[in-house]
């Protein structure tokens, strides 16, 4: 399968690793994914008013990009993944806005929100499957208790982002399970860290970030995993001396699909 | 200028509801910017319905809510509070001189590590 990859401003920069492990693992697992061209940053916060029409341009951009090769659209960034499935569905949904986003881009073919917006995640889970995941696995990461960290992004609005159970999510723990590891349940697996508050407010994101370690402490986590940037940075950075390891889902993937080991094979 | 945001504007820009709340409460009880708000949540909702937006428009809540929308997702009447705190945040910011930060505060705030992913959205939920 192959799908227009949208990697989004942050995975260029600091979260270099989430992206260069996420494309490595992708191609170990025979999943092709083309650099959508000249894509545009998504601004990284859905626009929720109705009448914000060129904050919707660039997410509209990328999908109309891989509507016209034919491929399904596919994200690794939380917040770019909610920006473009919500920009999609408003296209789809949203008479006003679809006309005036239109009108402005005139594109040869109006977009109506055809294309099938994903997650690296749900293409794990839909397309790979993890029972192939799991037999890929080489270095399968026996008895490491792993907090899979869902935040917000990803799960909330449940009804337009369809990606799991918003109060109940299994799919980061199905993951962990097929990497070979074994997942904890912690109540604030889906509760927000506060990194918007980290860069004006750093005491209030400092406690919701202890929440969070604390709850996956309790429950018996020696790790933390993420598929977003902002959370990484916030967990991490804002966390206590005591605070647990937080890592990108996509480096546990490489590292048990035993690409470590096959580079320097090499 | 901010007496001039009615309540039919703030609707206009969201398209929320208010009547449909039941006051329950829960949208301010699941939020977690509670702590840091002066009117919360199922206020906002209240406050517009009854064309207290100056109020709204001044208070420092609209900076702290997290856009996480557990309030959204939460609530069993789907008023879409979170929708409400961003019209009241815009009427704010789309007046002249009233963005709440800009690329000029940027590099005082900025670290190490700090993902290009939160610079960014200051600047969508800041500034016009
Ligand atoms: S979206 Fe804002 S108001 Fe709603 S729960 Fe989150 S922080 Fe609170
Ligand atoms: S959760 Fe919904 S119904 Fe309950 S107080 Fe908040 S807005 Fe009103």
């Amino acid at each position: 399968m192959t799908y227009s990859y949208f990697p989004g401003c942050t995975l260029k920069n600091k979260a270099k690793d989430l992206d260069r492990y996420g494309r490595l693992s992708a191609a170990a697992l025979g999943v092709e994914l083309e650099e959508i061209e000249e894509w545009q940053c998504c601004g990284a916060v859905y626009p929720q008013a109705s009448d914000e029409i060129a904050t919707r341009l660039s997410s509209v951009r990328a999908l109309n990009a891989a509507k016209e090769k034919g491929q399904p659209l596919l994200t690794l960034c939380s917040a770019c993944h909610h920006v473009i499935k919500r920009v999609n569905h408003d296209l789809a949904t949203n008479a006003d806005i679809r006309t005036k986003v239109n009108n402005y881009l005139e594109l040869d073919t109006p977009y109506q929100g055809e294309t099938k917006v994903l997650h690296y995640l749900e293409m794990l889970r839909d397309e790979v499957g993890f029972d192939t995941l799991k037999k890929a696995v080489k270095n399968p990461m026996k008895g490491t208790k792993i907090a899979a960290y869902y935040g917000c992004l990803l799960l909330r609005p449940s009804g337009v982002m369809s990606f799991d159970d918003p109060e109940n999510p299994s799919i980061i723990e199905d993951f962990i399970r097929a990497i070979g590891a074994e997942p904890v349940i912690y109540s604030q697996r889906n509760e927000c860290c506060g990194g918007y508050m980290a860069m004006e407010d750093k005491g209030a994101a400092q406690d919701r970030v202890e929440k969070i370690h604390d709850s996956a402490r309790k429950a018996g986590a020696e790790l933390i995993i993420t598929a977003c940037p902002l959370c990484m940075y916030n967990l991490d950075v804002n966390g206590k001396e005591n605070k647990l390891p937080v890592k990108y889902f996509t480096e546990l993937l490489y590292r048990a699909l035993g690409l470590e080991e096959a580079k320097d094979n090499v | 200028m901010s007496d001039k945001i009615t309540k039919e504007e703030i609707l206009r820009i969201c398209n929320v509801q208010p009547k449909k709340c039941m006051k329950c409460g829960k949208c301010s009880g699941t939020c977690p910017a509670y702590d840091e708000m002066d009117y919360h949540p199922h206020q906002f909702v209240y406050m517009v319905e009854h064309g207290q937006i100056e109020k709204l428009m001044a208070s420092q809540s609209i900076y702290k809510c997290l856009s996480c929308f557990a309030c959204l997702e939460r609530c069993p009447r789907n008023v879409e509070p979170a929708k409400l705190i961003e019209a009241v945040r815009l009427a704010v910011i789309r007046q002249q001189g009233k963005n709440h930060m800009t690329e000029n505060d940027v590099p005082a705030l900025l670290d190490e590590e700090l993902p290009q992913q939160a610079i960014v959205s200051s600047m969508r939920k800041y500034k016009k």
